[in-house]
């Protein structure tokens, strides 16, 4: 499957915007969860998690159909003189360049927007549910109360009016920074070398590379330990590039077993 | 409460990762409290499984009656159409049922996306079942015969691509059990559609008059026995991590092995007993038993494959 790193080129989106998406700096997330807040006051998102989960601070416990900003908690031990390391990292779809959910929706209800971003159309959407399982992490899912598919769509409302989106705009210390990705992910690389600089020698980037298993994400992160360490799969690879190979084994099965017809069809009956 | 859950998992001596450690044989993967990387998808049970099944029961069920339609075995034929149409119009009862949206089930044709495989599985769905129903209504009632024939011929056609396009559906996920079987499970899947057809021939015709069901079911549990053990030995070499384990523990690994025992059994049968009608339709009835095992068992290996962050993590911390 060919790679374009301009997929809303790809969609058929002639002359459009620059593509945007979220650069998430967890290095400077103090777990504030004002994204959190202000995407549910924004996108009018469901209540989804009050309740005490034992994992740190965390109440939402993971991305779903009703958080769609979710805030890891990571309580680490440390060397004796530092005491515990605690990391926390703002978590979002990635509006992945090759986005298996979006490949995969059979009613066309996931689309690419011209900003580059990948958005569910809620009168579209039939509950099928194919998306869930195809997410590569696990971002998209069905919500009980309405049956549909529901995450996070970069505020396309707020992008068309020349807003950030809301996660952004609440940001007190610019753990989450929205923008044209290239200019982000300059900024990134500026970043990750400064904290290289400064010791802090398990700082990376994740997602940042458009020569990886989705073509790189629109959102991407840096993040301070493993990805696995914060709920990310360590190298996602969307399950549609395998299709070609899938349909081509579908077909042989399908044509031995048109043969086999053939075959039952020939013996004439004694 | 221990923030992050780590698991001790066999790595091999002299892999890359924690540099500080090599001579430790036995290294760890890291999760976030033990919780599943991705999710599991929202199908119902018996729903989904169920339509793997029936789809599969419908579209070989209409390569049998195709065969013996055009070599004279007319009570075959018969009792093949029937079973098409009302296997088709369980599977479509199940789809719509398990949709969030049941009333915008028509939106499964608002586009075609080939890069979809429920997208070109709909529109089979919709040219395969009303040719399926075309051929078994004018079996049943006698009417426009040469019609019948073209539709039960279109059937034939069509049924082979019902019958496995499924296996890309669920192998077109990021589920570790089902995606990394992609190249054996069409096998499988055509395997298990054509025994159960054939099973169900064996089942409701005389064995004088079964000889074309016989075949298939014989051909069919063959294949399906053969393409799953390739199956699970392909996921058993996956680096770092054992990918055969949610097909091979647990109920899911009994109901699994018993399907295998009852297909290798029925196998036996439909062979040494075909002269007899109790061991053949026995034989049948364990065939169409099987294949609705199989599919429920290979449902819920996927299932369990995403519950458990490790079947997801460690393949990818080793390639990565």
């Amino acid at each position: 499957m060919s790679i374009s790193v301009d997929p809303a080129a790809r969609a058929g989106h002639l002359g459009h915007p620059p593509r945007v998406g979220f650069f998430t700096d967890t290095s400077v997330c103090i777990g504030c969860k004002a994204c959190e807040v202000a995407c549910k006051e924004w996108n009018a998102v469901p209540e989804d998690g009050l309740s005490l989960s034992g994992m740190s601070y965390d109440n939402t416990v993971g991305l779903g159909a009703s958080t769609w900003r979710h805030v890891a908690f990571i309580e680490q031990p440390a060397d004796p003189a530092r005491g515990v390391r605690w990391l926390m990292s703002s978590d979002v779809c990635k509006h992945c360049t090759e986005a298996a959910c979006l490949d995969v929706c059979p009613t066309g209800a996931l689309f690419r927007t011209e900003f580059g971003t990948v958005v569910v159309q809620d009168d579209v959407c039939n509950g099928c549910g194919y998306c869930v399982p195809a997410c590569p992490f696990g971002v998209i899912a069905r919500r009980e109360e309405d049956g549909q598919a529901h995450k996070c769509t970069l505020c396309y409302d707020r992008l068309g009016a020349g807003l950030e989106p809301a996660c952004a705009k609440a940001c007190p210390t610019k753990s989450i920074q929205f923008g044209p990705l290239d200019e982000l992910r300059e900024r990134a690389r500026l970043r990750v070398g400064e904290l290289h600089a400064a010791g802090q020698d398990q700082a990376r980037l994740y997602l940042d590379d458009t020569a990886d298993g989705i073509g790189g994400g629109g959102a991407f992160f840096l993040l301070l330990d493993e990805p696995e360490v914060y709920g990310l799969p360590p190298d996602p690879v969307v399950a549609t590039r395998d299709l070609p190979g899938m349909w081509k084994h579908v077909a042989i099965a399908a044509a031995g077993l048109a043969a086999t017809a053939v075959a039952l069809g020939l013996g004439r009956r004694r | 409460m221990r923030p992050q859950v780590t698991v001790p998992v066999r790595r091999r001596a002299g892999q890359r990762r924690r540099a500080e450690r090599p001579m430790v044989p036995d290294a760890e993967f890291t999760s976030y409290y033990g919780r599943p990387v991705i999710k599991e998808p929202v199908w119902r049970v018996p729903d989904v499984p169920g339509y793997l099944f029936l789809g599969g029961l419908a579209g070989a069920s209409s390569v049998l009656a195709a065969g013996s339609h055009l070599s004279g075995y007319r009570e075959l034929a018969r009792v093949a159409k029937v079973g098409a149409l009302g296997a088709i119009s369980l599977s479509a009862v199940a789809l719509v049922h398990d949709l969030g949206r049941p009333g915008r089930f028509g939106n499964m044709l608002r586009v075609f996306k080939p890069s979809s495989p429920m997208s070109v599985g709909s529109w089979l769905l919709a040219g395969y079942g009303p040719v399926a129903g075309a051929a078994a209504v004018s079996e049943v009632t006698g009417i426009l015969p040469a019609a019948g024939t073209a539709a039960t011929l279109g059937a034939g056609l069509l049924g082979p691509a019902i019958a496995t396009y499924t296996a890309a559906l669920i192998c077109d996920t990021a589920l570790p059990a089902w995606h990394a079987g992609y190249r054996e499970m069409p096998y499988v899947f055509a395997g298990s559609a054509a025994s159960a057809a054939g099973g169900l021939g064996l089942l409701a015709t005389r064995p004088a008059d079964a000889r074309p069901a016989r075949d298939l079911a014989v051909f069919g549990a063959a294949v399906e026995l053969i393409a799953k053990r390739q199956l699970v030995d392909r996921l058993a070499r996956t680096e770092g991590q054992n990918l055969a384990e949610p097909y091979e523990t647990g109920t899911t690994g009994a109901i699994l092995r018993l399907a295998e025992i009852l297909t290798a059994g029925a196998l036996a049968g439909a062979v040494l007993g075909r002269r007899s009608r109790a061991v053949s339709a026995l034989a049948g009835a364990s065939l169409v038993a099987a294949s609705a095992m199989t599919r429920f068992g290979i449902f819920e290996a996927g299932m369990a494959s995403a519950r458990n962050p490790k079947y997801t993590i460690v393949p990818q911390r080793r390639r990565s």
